[in-house]
């Protein structure tokens, strides 16, 4: 299985990454419904961290309780610390709001706003309050940089519910780069869209990374393996008493060490297919 | 021949004409009796619809926009009753429009559905939904007392009665368009770091535009055709000038049906019923507008 | 890039305006709460004043309403009787009617032939009650009971009321009860086709009796809107306060009393006054009870599939 060309030579990378964004010992519940336990995790500043495993074992709520957005479900709790540059962003001062501004957020079914392209990029900086020169030099500097420029450079005042759905994915990357965040999480991003479509996605990824964290949940393992620089194994874990099955972090490494040599059984039970 | 026989019986059988097929008579009764359901319903209407345009044809003229009430019928107009309408239906827009929605954003985007005064307010909605609309006439016409105002005939005073009635459909109606809104657009907005009301403001509420305004008309065309809490309000009044504001007197096309309906000539019966077709063509074209709004916008996810 | 640097970056500030403006909406939907207390206080205060003079007893058992004259009476039973029958023969046009095209709706008609016929019902809720009530008096009343059907009645009466009235509710109870048919799971349909039950049979036995109570909770809601309806009676049912004791008979309702009642200048706080409310506030207590009683139904059947 040739799955390592696109990988990033594990040289460029250091050992162990420096954690712009690091989970601490994270739980995460759902009432009294425990969906991850016990995490630590760090996510490498200006790297792609892909999380994998299969369905049901707690990674896009893990990514969700990244920027707060499980604040939005009633009852979701998380413990232990989430820390974005050291803070922690469930500290008792810290407003998910300003969390929300600089660790951004792509969704697995493209979400447009029913307005105009030019006008779900100009969303973000309008509410954020930015102070924004010249609004077209931005939404053109964020269409750019999601490779959609040239797509919709003379229909910016159309509905943006007209485009196609990678262009409506990466459109919302646009709109995410526009309030200029520093983390993207991006949930399944391409599970909605085509095979060229996914490979526009992937390629602008690379380009990303050189000025944003990336953390993404995907469960294509190809995909990991061609975007991610470092990748993070996940498994459900299932109560006997209960059946409750809860997401613990198996195993965390370089993509390539972790495709190639994995460490642990259930890691590589999953990768050669045997497992999920 | 025996096989032919049986085949027979077969065949008649899945012809559905034996005893308890889809074709026997007892069901075929029932079908038609059915028809004779909905038909019945289309002839009511067709049946009002053409005897009061004969009844009224005769008056269906400029006469009725131009001329005020008058002791003869054939020198009386529904003039002040038609402004009066369009002041009062403007009185109430603004003030059920703004409330309605408000109130529907409070318990579609802001309230926790746990809290007991949140689910009170719920059940309570449901029921003011269904108060006879007298009795708002009667709410209107204590507050009144109350508030020692003594002259009831004012635009403001009807209009605030129909607020009142039509609040509840208004709240229901929005609620209904802000909960067609995807949460993922709430989401793809709180995630770029928008705060909720602004999510609501500038991105929840829009897009529920076209429901809340299909909602919001029918509800007014609701109001337009309401006589009963008016009446309790002084509504009905001898009008001699045009209404000109909110604190002008006024009358209505209803109340001025139900008074020239009331009358023992046949030439106010006339006049009724070229008003009623009057409304009626009113009130067609403003659910025609919302249908259009409802058409058109449908769908978009 | 360091952390101590970063400290206090995330933390949020004070957003005052927002604040208010979820306040403010707060308030709108709390609104509603005091419309309903303002509704209670408005009928329930004048008709305390109203019972201080004439005993409840009189009020709810006397057949003798006449407020107005000298030697005055307060029995509102005339009003309710007036009430009982339009009510009733209201519903015996739109509960059949309404019910046969909800059936035709639900269980027979093609989604196109659906989307043709459902705005006619529409319209018919539609109209004013005003020009109901005009159709009523001068078309049914004047023209088809007295002229075609020849029928011994005078310039109104209770049935021809009632049956516009019937009219009227025929979309509450049709698009309610259609409601209801169509939430009844597909899988009883096609168990009953299997067993080789038609389809006039499958309704009837199957579909009708799962669904029965939304059909209960459309009727009762039908009941509502005919009890506190005012223009159409207030036109075709007349406005003389007596024991109504056939169809074609004239009767005032309670609806119809308190609509000419107003019209009158009658002072604040006195007994001619406090009478209106204390009609109103039978006829609030006999509307919320039903409402009521349909609003616990309807809910019953969302939990039900």
């Amino acid at each position: 299985m040739v799955i390592h060309t696109a990988v990033r030579t594990g040289a460029s990378l250091p050992d162990r990454p420096y954690g712009q964004l690091e989970c601490e010992h994270v739980d995460v519940y759902y009432g009294s419904f425990r969906a991850v336990t016990d995490v630590s995790l760090p996510f490498g500043i200006h790297e792609v961290t892909a999380l994998i495993g299969p369905s049901g074992c707690g990674k896009s709520t893990l990514l969700r309780s990244l920027n707060r957005m499980n604040d939005l479900i009633d009852g979701a709790r998380v413990d232990g610390r989430v820390t974005f540059m050291g803070e922690d962003i469930y500290g008792k001062r810290v407003d998910a709001i300003e969390v929300r501004r600089r660790i951004g957020m792509v969704f697995q079914k493209p979400n447009p706003f029913p307005k105009s392209i030019y006008d779900n990029i100009a969303y973000g900086p309008r509410v954020n309050g930015m102070r924004v020169d010249d609004m077209g030099d931005l939404v053109e500097e964020a269409l750019t940089k999601a490779a959609l420029w040239d797509e919709v450079k003379d229909k910016l005042k159309q509905s943006a519910l007209g485009l196609s759905g990678g262009q409506q994915q990466r459109l919302c990357i646009a709109r995410t780069i526009a309030v200029k965040p520093d983390v993207i999480l991006m949930d399944e991003p391409c599970s909605a869209l085509d095979p060229i479509a996914t490979a526009k996605i992937e390629d602008l990824m690379h380009e990303l990374r050189d000025e944003y964290t990336i953390v993404i949940v995907t469960h294509n393992m190809q995909q990991a393996a061609r975007v991610a620089d470092r990748t993070a194994f996940f498994t459900a874990q299932v109560d006997e008493t209960s059946g409750d099955r809860t997401g613990v972090l198996v195993e965390f490494g370089k993509t390539a060490q972790i495709f190639e040599n994995p460490q642990d059984q259930r890691t590589e039970d999953y990768i050669s297919g045997r497992f999920g | 021949m025996a096989t032919y026989g049986i085949g027979r019986v077969v065949e008649r059988t899945l012809e559905g004409r034996a005893r308890g097929g889809e074709h026997s008579l007892r069901p075929l009764l029932f079908l038609g009796a059915l028809w004779f359901c909905l038909f019945f319903a289309l002839l009511f209407l067709v049946v009002l619809v053409a005897t009061t345009l004969l009844d009224g044809a005769a008056r269906l003229d400029l006469r009725l926009f131009t001329e005020f009430p008058a002791s003869a019928p054939e020198r009386a107009g529904a003039r002040p009753a038609i402004l009066g309408s369009l002041w009062v239906i403007l009185a109430t827009a603004i003030m059920a429009i703004p409330l309605g929605i408000a109130a529907a954003v409070h318990l579609e985007e802001f309230s926790n559905q746990k809290n007991w005064f949140n689910r009170f307010i719920e059940v309570n909605i449901q029921n003011l939904a269904a108060i006879p609309s007298i009795v708002y006439g009667m709410l209107t016409l204590s507050a009144l007392a109350l508030l020692g105002i003594a002259n009831k005939n004012m635009v403001w005073v009807g209009a605030l009665a129909l607020a009142m009635l039509i609040l509840p459909v208004i709240i229901i109606a929005t609620r209904e368009a802000l909960r067609a809104v995807p949460l993922e657009i709430r989401q793809g907005s709180l995630a770029l770091g928008a705060t909720p009301l602004q999510t609501t403001l500038r991105n929840t509420l829009p897009a529920a535009i076209p429901g809340i305004a299909t909602g919001t008309i029918l509800a007014l065309s609701r109001a337009l055709g309401e006589a009963a809490p008016l009446l309790l309000l002084g509504g009905l009044v001898y009008l001699t000038f045009d209404p000109n504001g909110f604190a002008s007197g006024y009358t209505t096309m209803p109340i001025q049906i139900f008074n020239w309906t009331g009358r023992p000539q046949d030439g106010f019966h006339e006049l009724a019923a070229a008003t009623s077709i009057l409304l009626l063509v009113l009130l067609v074209a403003m659910n025609a507008v919302a249908i259009v709004i409802r058409n058109k916008f449908q769908k978009r996810w | 890039m360091t952390t101590t640097a970063f400290r206090g970056q995330l933390e949020g500030r004070p957003r005052p305006a927002e604040a208010a403006v979820r306040l403010l909406f707060r308030v709108a939907a709390a609104a509603t709460v005091v419309i309903t207390i303002g509704i209670v206080l408005a009928l329930v205060i004048p008709s305390i004043g109203f019972f201080a003079e004439v005993p409840i007893v009189e009020f709810l058992f006397g057949t003798r309403w006449a407020p107005r004259f000298a030697d005055a009476s307060f029995g509102v039973l005339p009003l309710v009787t007036a009430t009982l029958w339009t009510t009733l023969i209201a519903l015996l046009f739109a509960v059949p009617l309404g019910l046969g095209a909800a059936v035709l709706l639900s269980e027979y008609a093609h989604w196109r032939v659906r989307k043709v016929l459902k705005p006619v019902l529409e319209v018919l809720a539609g109209i004013p009650t005003v020009v109901y009530g005009y159709f009523a008096v001068q078309f049914i009343q004047a023209t088809v009971l007295k002229d075609w059907l020849q029928l011994q009645t005078g310039s109104f009466s209770v049935l021809a009321a009632g049956f516009v009235m019937g009219v009227m509710i025929i979309p509450t109870i049709a698009s309610i009860s259609e409601d209801a048919l169509s939430a009844v799971p597909n899988a009883l349909r096609q168990g009953s086709a299997a067993l080789g039950a038609n389809r006039m049979q499958t309704t009837l036995r199957v579909i009708f009796p799962a669904a029965i109570s939304g059909i209960v909770a459309a009727v009762i809601l039908g009941v509502s809107r005919a009890v506190g309806e005012t223009m159409i009676v207030a036109l075709a049912a007349g406005q003389q306060a007596r024991l109504v004791a056939g169809p074609l008979e004239a009767g005032q309702t309670m609806t119809a009393f308190i609509a000419q009642a107003a019209l009158g200048d009658s002072v604040v706080g006195s007994l001619e006054y406090d009478t209106l409310f204390a009609v109103g506030l039978l006829l609030f207590i006999i509307t919320l009870a039903v409402n009521f009683v349909s609003i616990s139904i309807v809910r019953r059947v969302r939990k039900a599939y």
